[in-house]
């Protein structure tokens, strides 16, 4: 439990990944499965910058001459943040994309009525 | 350093340029013979590659910008990855070839372009996962490859299509969520993404027993993932609707290779950062051969069951990933072996067999119920050929390519009592039944067709006919001269 508390940032980071998880999963509203997605990336990335950070050090921005590595927080879990986050807009954008023809041919974004109107026309 | 290792790089670069490229074309027939020579350049690079670090048995690291390791980036390149890399080119290659005529169909003339690009990306993303060295660089491949392939899928504008993607992409969506969480939990224990780092930290770990809880839950994150985007049994249900109903170029390509590249990724992940006797330790290696043996067996049964021909190719892509992963379960250097083997046969098949049955069915209005296509073998002979030559050799009929990978698994497990047992009940078992759908699916196409049943004569296209050939050739090489092939993924995978 202790340990729980120490690694708050962590945790959260646990718990907001299971709720997107599940929600990816589980949910039959499209839109909402997309936020899922979101939840997911997003709990992966705090998970991820916590891991980077270190108390009491600077950001890893040089200002003059070069200071003592140890001074410097670690910049490679922001780099993969900033490239994750790349990945997740595309990936957003392509399935609200989808979404939205699945909407405009079945009027509805459940995706239980989508496929029973889909084998309702036959051709699923 | 020699200028031929430059090359696995400039068959990437060459795939991304050519997809950016793209839109500045005039319309979809250059954009096509853009992708064609993209992959064909691919080929030829690859190729000229294996000649050369093939015989000499070498590896070699090439670093990405001006960064050494451990920071900077790399590709490693051995002969496993020359002969994939070459396979995954042309098989890339004759996919469009032969499914051109139906993309030209399918797709609207103002998205063709745009379908082209998302090939040159798949490819580039398939050359990437190859030849990778960075775990987190295949991550970033593992989304472009995703995105991609549901792209191809949703081509053909239907609404079958539209719902079969929208499954494909949930599916792909949760296991990349589970690729990226494992790969930052193993950042995290390790503090590095360049594969040798990775793997120096993973043993000190497993030697001084630490992180033990962490590294496996890694190891099961990371196979999980992969295992749901390569439709390993029990996740294999987002496969047949999305394989059978794309155009017929998307099926070949995500049937022969996009499902292939993440396996070919666990591999690589497998020698290259975990070794092959940490998998075993963590057991890793048993649950893959289970699902494996029960894919081999459920997806036989699926496609039994199925009457549309395309659908019913779908679900024997899931019985033979069943083989690979099983190949890869038996946790042996040999077994490996086998499965990187059946991923070349399967690769070189299933692509032909796509392309003959969307032929086949040409002269039918594409009616693809099987029931529709009697006689159709009559009408486009050459397809006929190809189907069957596929369908035997998916079955594992002696000198084609689907026996030897069979011997090679059969042998592959003799030194397991229990595992052998398994394995050799369940070939024998899986065998009969693709007997059991493959000769009556061949029987239907050659019988001679009822009164009034039958199409036009439909005219060989050039393309098709290309592609057709290169495949049955390489069906034949890989069921007869298999010896150069073997070697090369012996030697590269010891090398790895």
């Amino acid at each position: 439990m202790e340990h729980l508390l120490i690694n708050h940032y962590e945790t959260a980071a646990v718990i907001l990944f299971g709720i997107g998880f599940l929600n990816l999963l589980l949910q039959n509203n499209l839109v909402k499965k997309v936020i899922g997605v979101g939840i997911m990336d997003s709990s992966v990335y705090l998970f991820l910058a916590s891991q980077g950070y270190i108390e009491g050090r600077l950001a890893p921005i040089l200002v003059g001459e070069v200071a003592n590595a140890a001074d410097y927080i670690n910049p490679i879990p922001a780099g993969l943040v900033l490239t994750g986050i790349v990945v997740s807009v595309s990936v957003t954008a392509f399935s609200l994309a989808l979404i939205q023809r699945l909407y405009q041919k079945y009027k509805t974004v459940n995706f239980d009525e989508i496929v029973q109107l889909a084998r309702q026309k036959g051709d699923e | 350093m020699p200028f031929v290792y430059n090359f696995p790089f400039f068959s990437i670069f060459i795939c991304m340029i050519s997809g950016i490229v793209t839109p500045l074309l005039k319309n979809g027939r250059w954009a096509y013979r853009l992708s064609l020579f993209a992959s064909g350049a691919g080929v030829l690079l690859s190729g000229v590659l294996l000649g050369r670090i093939g015989p000499a048995n070498e590896s070699f690291s090439f670093m990405m910008g001006h960064f050494p390791a451990p920071w900077g980036n790399e590709l490693s390149v051995g002969p496993l990855e020359a002969v994939l890399a070459t396979a995954v080119c042309l098989v890339m290659m004759m996919a469009l070839l032969g499914g051109s005529r139906d993309i030209f169909e399918d797709v609207l003339p103002e998205k063709q372009k745009l379908y082209f690009i998302m090939m040159d990306e798949i490819l580039a993303a398939l050359l990437a996962l190859t030849y990778t060295n960075d775990i987190f660089t295949a991550y970033v491949f593992i989304e472009i490859s995703t995105i991609a392939a549901c792209a191809i899928v949703m081509a053909k504008d239907a609404s079958a299509t539209l719902v079969a993607t929208m499954r494909y992409l949930i599916m792909s969506l949760l296991g990349s969520g589970l690729v990226l969480i494992g790969i930052v939990l193993l950042y995290c224990i390790t503090g590095h993404l360049l594969f040798p780092s990775l793997q120096q930290w993973v043993l000190e770990l497993v030697a001084t027993g630490q992180y033990t809880i962490p590294l496996t839950v890694v190891v099961g994150l990371i196979v999980l993932g992969l295992g749901i985007k390569s439709a390993m049994f029990p996740f294999h249900l987002w496969l047949p609707p999305a394989h059978g109903s794309a155009t017929t170029a998307s099926s070949s390509v995500l049937s022969g290779l996009v499902v292939k590249g993440y396996i070919i990724l666990m591999i690589r992940l497998f020698y290259k950062v975990f070794t092959i006797e940490v998998i075993r330790e963590l057991r890793v290696t048993n649950m893959i051969f289970l699902f494996g043996l029960a894919g081999m067996i459920i997806g036989s049964i699926g496609a039994m069951k199925e009457g549309h021909i395309k659908r019913m190719l779908a679900y024997s892509s899931v019985a033979q990933l069943g083989y690979v992963f099983m190949g890869i379960g038996l946790g042996t250097d040999i077994g490996i072996m086998a499965a990187c083997f059946q991923i070349l046969v399967h690769a070189c098949t299933k692509p032909m067999l796509f392309s003959c049955a969307s032929a086949l069915s040409a002269g039918r209005h594409h009616n693809k119920k099987l029931h529709a296509l009697r006689g159709a073998a009559y009408e486009n002979k050459l397809a006929g050929i190809g189907f069957t030559v596929g369908a035997l050799s998916m079955i594992g009929i002696p000198l084609f390519a689907g026996f030897a990978a069979k011997v090679f698994f059969a042998s592959a497990t003799m030194a397991q009592p229990v595992k052998m047992w398994m394995t050799l009940l369940t070939l024998a078992l899986s065998t009969v039944l693709n007997a059991l759908y493959y000769i009556p699916a061949v029987t239907v196409l050659w019988s001679r067709p009822a009164e009034g049943e039958t199409g036009e004569k439909q005219p060989v296209h050039p393309a098709f006919a290309v592609s057709t050939v290169v495949f049955i050739a390489a069906v034949f090489f890989l069921g007869i001269c298999y010896e150069p092939v073997v070697t090369l993924i012996q030697n590269g995978l010891a090398l790895l």
